[in-house]
């Protein structure tokens, strides 16, 4: 098995999540620059967090045209499994292969923490192995991670089960208070209607590995790389 | 020719910038600032053409990638 890790000028985590897949979950990965066009021979794409083109003009605003792009929205109509990390999350909403956008934190600030994050739902291929309403942890590190959709596109998400993740207390309970940026409903993680395309602000690719004090985003790679298993038998 | 677009938050979606500039200047006196909304101003130069289709292409540029209109609007002016 194959995953592409995306690399835009910016990107700062392409090395985190190339690490995750090939060292500790144990399958090929390689790194593909923004200027390629083909994701031929990938079983999957994750596109990482950072600062793809200086965050201009909007996050991810700019990445989303880059030539690899019109090749990661082929594979994702395609039902091909694509993750985006935070500023991988922002480019697949401007790309428009998830809906509603991400605005500016609340608080205005730039918020490097760790959270908790409730499991929405287990229907997707990247949190098959949690178990529904699950309580994890995961690192955010993002000033623009404020999911913002209109009324119709929040019912339409929670209709079709497609809210992955939400922000949430060590209990669990996803109130205000445990909303770190503002987003609508503490909306943290989406998928895809397909469900082939997760997009997620908190970063699975730094708590990855025993020696970093947590695994719990190890088990969201496993998930996805065991769904993928499972789907080619 | 130049083109000169304003891009705005559209009315709803929240503007903490514009909620901290807001606080400020009524920390500072001004008791009479109901709302501050901050918004981009590009100039954008422009090679050859006529003002309509300059405006038609700018209205492209401003769809495809200038602004983001799950969040956003746009106006324009093209001058000379």
């Amino acid at each position: 098995m194959r995953f592409a890790v995306l690399v835009f000028p910016g990107s700062n985590c392409d090395h985190d999540c190339y690490h995750a897949l090939k060292h500790v979950v144990g399958v090929e990965a390689s790194f593909v620059w923004h200027k390629e066009e083909s994701l031929a021979g990938f079983d999957g794409v994750v596109i990482p967090g950072g600062f793809s083109y200086g965050d201009y003009l909007r996050c991810g605003a700019i990445a989303r045209f880059s030539p690899i792009m019109k090749a990661v929205e082929k594979f994702a109509r395609a039902g091909g499994s694509v993750i985006g990390i935070c500023n991988g999350f922002q480019i697949l909403v401007e790309a428009g292969l998830l809906p509603g956008a991400l605005i500016r934190n609340r608080g205005l600030k730039f918020i490097c923490a760790d959270v908790n994050l409730r499991v929405e739902t287990t229907g997707t291929p990247y949190t098959a192995e949690f178990r529904k309403g699950e309580v994890l942890t995961m690192p955010i590190a993002h000033a623009e991670g404020n999911y913002t959709a209109d009324p119709e596109t929040l019912e339409k998400l929670k209709r079709n089960d497609q809210v992955v993740f939400r922000y949430c207390d060590a209990s669990g309970n996803a109130g205000d208070a445990a909303n770190p940026n503002g987003a609508m409903e503490n909306i943290a993680g989406i998928v895809s209607e397909g469900g082939n395309v997760l997009g997620m602000m908190p970063h699975p690719d730094r708590c990855a590995e025993e020696i970093l004090g947590n695994e719990d985003g190890l088990r969201l790679f496993k998930s996805m790389v065991n769904s993928l298993s499972e789907s080619r038998v | 020719m130049k083109a000169k677009v304003y891009v705005t938050l559209k009315s709803g979606v929240l503007d903490p910038q514009g909620k901290a500039v807001e606080q400020a200047l009524h920390a500072l006196g001004f008791k009479e600032v109901g709302g501050v909304r901050i918004g981009k101003y590009l100039e954008i130069a422009l090679d050859g053409g006529t003002r309509d289709e300059a405006e038609h292409r700018v209205r492209e540029m401003c769809e495809k990638l200038l602004a983001n209109l799950i969040i956003e609007d746009y106006r324009l002016e093209i001058v000379p």
